[in-house]
């Protein structure tokens, strides 16, 4: 769909909008609907969206293999990891009250960085599995 | 009202759901299934359930569909007819359908505070919640910090999810090197 023109313009102005929207769904999620899994489901979206417009080459430019498989793993090692950052001041695992000076101030550190966490692990797995299936070209199977 | 619209929301989804069945164009059936999505997701916002709404628009009608064309875009779009007449399943699909529609008859009340659900763990979110973690929002609360073993262990599922496409696909990405196609 590299030749429409009107859609190379819409789409590169509706990714920037796209993906402060999974940011503020990310970080907003506190107060009002939304958290790391639809956040990371949004941003998946949005790069999506620019491989559908612009052609996998570009959005594999763009977010490289190596980049989306690391995420894939450093999502869960983040999450886990914060559960052994309340081991190592003394809590329990995944005890977030342990984590700040006061405890509701850890509880915003836990969830902040475990929601980072489910976020990069959701657009890694989603982006894979789009580049995996998009990947495969139809016409050698046949 | 939300009554109604809940209702013609359900009509609306169980009518997708029949063309769904009868359609053998398959990217007709990915558009469906999109409709239903959505569908679903508006339900699901007529129950103040916005979080969960959220993820059906995003994933079900957003990344599914995507992932649907995609797998389309690798084999045929038209379904093909089925060898077996269809009396078997049509009466395990019944059978099961009025076994838990029977089941529902013993449920509380819905939208019943009084129900046991309610009166368990559920109370002592919504009360202390907002206080014992500073987040207005209970689901985040409740998702990420009391439920944080839950939450910890839905994200090893998606991160074993994608793992196992990577390892199937690759596999046969690799056999190209070989003789057999």
């Amino acid at each position: 769909m590299k030749d429409y023109l009107v859609l190379r313009v819409i789409a590169k102005l509706m990714i920037a909008f796209m993906l402060l929207f999974a940011l503020y769904v990310q970080f907003h999620g506190d107060f009002g609907p939304g958290g790391g899994f639809q956040a990371g489901v949004i941003a998946a979206a949005a790069i999506v969206f620019y491989a559908i417009i612009f052609g996998l080459p570009a959005a594999r430019a763009v977010v490289p293999d190596r980049l989306v498989e690391s995420m894939v793993a450093a999502g869960v090692l983040l999450y886990a990891g914060v559960g052994f950052a309340g081991l190592a001041l003394g809590g329990n695992y995944l005890d977030y009250f342990v984590l700040g000076a006061d405890p509701v101030d850890g509880q915003h550190r836990g969830i902040f960085w475990i929601e980072l966490g489910v976020l990069i692990t959701v657009a890694g797995v989603m982006l894979k599995i789009f580049y995996m299936f998009a990947g495969r070209d139809g016409g050698d199977r046949k | 009202m939300e009554a109604v619209i809940i209702t013609a929301l359900l009509i609306m989804m169980s009518a997708v759901t029949i063309a769904i069945v009868r359609q053998r164009n398959l990217f007709a059936v990915v558009v469906l299934f999109g409709i239903y999505s959505f569908l679903m997701a508006t339900v699901l916002v007529a129950l103040d359930a916005v979080d969960v709404a959220m993820t059906e628009a995003a994933v079900g009608a957003g990344i599914s569909t995507i992932l649907f064309l995609s797998a389309l875009h690798l084999g045929q779009s038209m379904e093909m007819k089925p060898l077996h007449k269809p009396f078997l399943p049509l009466v395990v699909a019944l059978a099961t359908g009025a076994a838990l529609a029977y089941g529902t008859l013993g449920l509380p009340a819905f939208s019943d505070p009084q129900a046991p659900i309610h009166q368990h763990v559920a109370k002592r979110y919504i009360e202390d919640g907002a206080r014992e973690t500073g987040v207005p929002n209970i689901v985040t609360a409740v998702l990420a910090s009391y439920r944080g073993y839950d939450t910890l262990g839905e994200v090893m599922v998606v991160f074993t999810a994608g793992i196992g496409v990577i390892v199937l696909l690759r596999r046969l990405r690799g056999g190209k090197r070989g003789d057999k196609p």
